[in-house]
């Protein structure tokens, strides 16, 4: 049974603090080279490995990534 | 239930006035001359009939910060303490302003400054009504006199808190706090009932109910042109305070020729002085204030008008005498008379002053 | 991605036959947080929230914040808050639970509101074992005030007030509050957790969860300790502000559960207790 996640990044709301990107175990995760309108750059997908395990989220300081799953 | 005779002392009176008066909490600290009132209330056990919340706190510090967490909840919370028990309560007492909450705090003061002494004294006036702590704010400040208004005005003062969102200071002395007197109680006044706390106090945070947005009570803002708006909006409460609610009591003033202007214990004995004085021919009357904020400038210049010497009588080195000079704008002579370190000046005392620094 | 079409997207994935995993919890208001990027302090408010949300009592809650770095955390929680003083919570939350025990009260206080100034308010309110649950963030430093010492700086740290490094000899050792306060009766529940990787947050949010379950059921006081980063005050990355934090702060100030159900718990060295010493930055 193999999960198929997406995640949704409130761009705007990201401080681009990094946090989340050494602890996806997919590596999905990198900071953009575009910055937000606070001059943040923020953390997006990079591949389609997202399985959706959340823990990108879950040590998100500011709760700006949604996650969503699907089993395929 | 009918006004009952009852013989108690000063700080027994504050205790049962604030369980009749339907106190829901008291947070206190041991410090004489008032410790009676705390172990009052433990002895009546309102707990067990009115609900009544009572803890001793580690400190006056966290006693004031009790009172505060409990009051903005919406609750009649209160705190008794003296001088210097105040003195800690000072960053307590303007977050409580600051926050508009309401409360009531009672001052038996002793002589100071510093660990001072035991005895009553009235040196703490500058503190309670120019604000001893930070920033701009006023608490409304009663002076009973008689054990009988140490009582009644703790009714009063819940009354003004909460028409205000204001903290308010019953600032009595330990002379008052001490001695026993007869007193006549008040009709008891049940605690409120969670829908009377939620009319009156609406703004507390009680939990937020799905119908309305959470409440925050603070006294932090950051923005610099909002605080300014907070600020007048304070100054106009306490505007419409020096409107509406002063407290004063003039004795013998229409024919006088010198007045005595005294609070609290002093102005029992300003009153006996006042009629020695009458007895000798001399026309005296006594001006007793019995709000110290809002102070009554307007009363007292209009009766000071019509004399030719005040004498203020208070136990200190002279406080209340800067805001007498202010209400006549110095057009009357005016001096101090009083005695430090808790020493009680005698009715001769204060004769004899009235007559060598304003009548001679 | 631009802001707007967040909503459109999430229903795309939703027809698209995708379950919401995770979203930030309506218990969190839409303020943004003041907080500096990668701070625990973000964490700790979302799991506080999602707690409150999961249990169900977003409106019974009464939170009150402290004086530091989340003095705003009124503006970042919707529920009913209260501002104190400096070091004042744990004497503002007594009066508030006791006046109001329906109420679900919590504490929030960073080291130097908890473990400084507000030390007596701290201890006794453990020592009446106030049925409330108290958040300690501890990230060993002032934040709030630009990076000063606090009782939790480890010896030979840097700070704006040690800028050669804590000496003891001139501000003697680190405060172990939180082992402190499990020797005291009073206290039901104290641990110490962190929120620096999603193992880290599950547990810390367990642990909160506990703390709330513990007060619903009202067994006194329970303590959660989170060790956080200080990306501002230690003048690194977030990231790597998360490595020095596993690196220093967690040997002096080991994670896991100190007290449970009103015992030590197993495997507590009670030597750890008794603070032994030195708490140091690891060279």
């Amino acid at each position: 049974m193999a999960f198929k996640g997406q995640i949704i990044v409130d761009t705007e709301r990201c401080k681009g603090c990094g946090v989340c990107v050494p602890v996806c175990p997919v590596k999905c995760l990198e900071l953009s080279k575009e910055v937000n309108g606070k001059g943040y750059n923020y953390t997006q997908t990079v591949n389609d490995k997202c399985i959706g395990c959340a823990s990108c989220a879950m040590v998100c300081p500011d709760g700006v990534i949604s996650v969503y799953k699907k089993q395929i | 239930m009918a006004r009952e005779l009852k013989l108690m002392k000063g700080n027994e009176a504050i205790a049962q006035a604030m369980i009749a008066s339907g106190t829901d909490g008291y947070f206190g600290y041991p410090i004489t001359p008032q410790s009676e009132v705390m172990e009052t209330l433990m002895a009546e056990k309102p707990w067990e009939t009115t609900g009544m919340v009572v803890l001793q706190a580690e400190s006056e510090v966290s006693s004031i910060n009790m009172v505060y967490g409990g009051a903005a909840t919406g609750k009649k919370v209160a705190t008794s303490s003296s001088s210097p028990g105040i003195s800690l309560m000072q960053e307590g007492l303007t977050y409580l302003a600051g926050a508009e909450i309401p409360c009531v705090i009672v001052n038996v003061m002793r002589g100071g400054p510093g660990l001072g002494t035991i005895q009553p004294s009235q040196s703490d006036y500058f503190q309670s009504v120019k604000g001893g702590g930070h920033g701009d704010y006023q608490l409304y400040t009663l002076a009973p006199a008689s054990v009988q208004e140490m009582y009644d005005f703790v009714f009063d003062a819940w009354d003004i808190a909460f028409k205000y969102r204001n903290p308010v200071l019953i600032l009595s002395d330990g002379a008052i706090g001490q001695c026993m007197e007869k007193l006549y109680t008040r009709d008891n006044i049940a605690r409120w009932t969670e829908e009377e706390r939620r009319k009156n106090a609406p703004w507390g945070t009680f939990g937020k109910p799905a119908d309305r947005g959470h409440n925050i009570i603070t006294s932090l803002e950051l923005e610099s042109a909002r605080q300014e708006v907070f600020n007048h909006k304070l100054q106009a409460k306490y505007a419409e305070m020096k409107e509406k609610e002063v407290r004063f009591e003039t004795i013998n003033c229409e024919d006088a020729d010198y007045i005595f202007v005294a609070y609290g214990s002093s102005s029992r004995i300003a009153m006996k002085a006042m009629q020695m004085a009458r007895e000798k021919g001399i026309k005296v009357g006594l001006f007793r204030l019995i709000t110290l904020f809002p102070f009554p400038t307007k009363q007292l210049a209009e009766v000071a008008k019509r004399v030719k010497g005040i004498l203020c009588v208070e136990m200190s080195a002279g406080q209340m005498i800067e805001d007498v000079k202010l209400a006549t704008e110095c057009n009357v002579k005016t001096e101090h008379f009083g005695r430090f370190g808790g020493i009680i000046p005698t009715p001769t005392e204060v004769l004899e002053a009235l007559e060598n620094k304003i009548i001679k | 991605m631009a802001n707007i079409d967040i909503e459109a997207r999430k229903q795309e994935l939703l027809k698209e036959g995708y379950t919401e995993v995770y979203t930030k919890t309506k218990v969190l208001t839409d303020a943004v947080m003041h907080y500096c990027p990668g701070c625990g302090h973000g964490t700790t408010h979302r799991l506080i929230a999602e707690v409150i949300d999961e249990m169900g009592i977003q409106d019974k809650t009464v939170g009150v914040s402290p004086v530091g770095c989340s003095v705003l955390a009124y503006n970042y929680f919707d529920v009913d808050f209260q501002e104190a003083a400096h070091g004042r919570a744990p004497a503002v939350a007594t009066a508030v639970k006791r006046l109001n025990p329906e109420c679900y009260v919590f504490t929030y206080q960073g080291d130097g509101d908890l473990a400084a100034i507000g030390t007596a308010e701290t201890i006794h309110a453990a020592n009446r074992g106030e049925n409330i649950t108290m958040i300690f963030v501890n990230n060993g430093i002032y934040g709030m005030t630009g990076g000063q010492m606090a009782p939790t700086t480890l010896v030979g740290m840097r700070s704006a007030t040690t800028p050669y490094g804590r000496r003891v000899d001139l501000n003697g050792y680190p405060l172990r509050m939180t082992e402190l306060l499990a020797t005291l009766p009073g206290t039901y529940y104290v641990t110490r957790q962190s929120v620096q990787n999603p193992g880290a947050v599950r547990k810390a949010k367990a642990a909160i969860r506990k703390a709330f379950e513990n007060q619903k059921l009202g067994k006194g006081l329970s303590f959660v300790e989170i060790l956080s980063n200080c990306n501002s005050g230690w003048k690194m990355t977030p990231v790597a502000a998360n490595k020095w934090m596993e690196d220093n702060m967690m040997p002096n100030y080991p994670v896991g559960d100190i007290k449970v159900d009103g015992k030590i718990a197993e495997g507590i060295d009670v030597n750890r207790l008794v603070l032994d010493h030195p708490l140091t930055v690891m060279q």
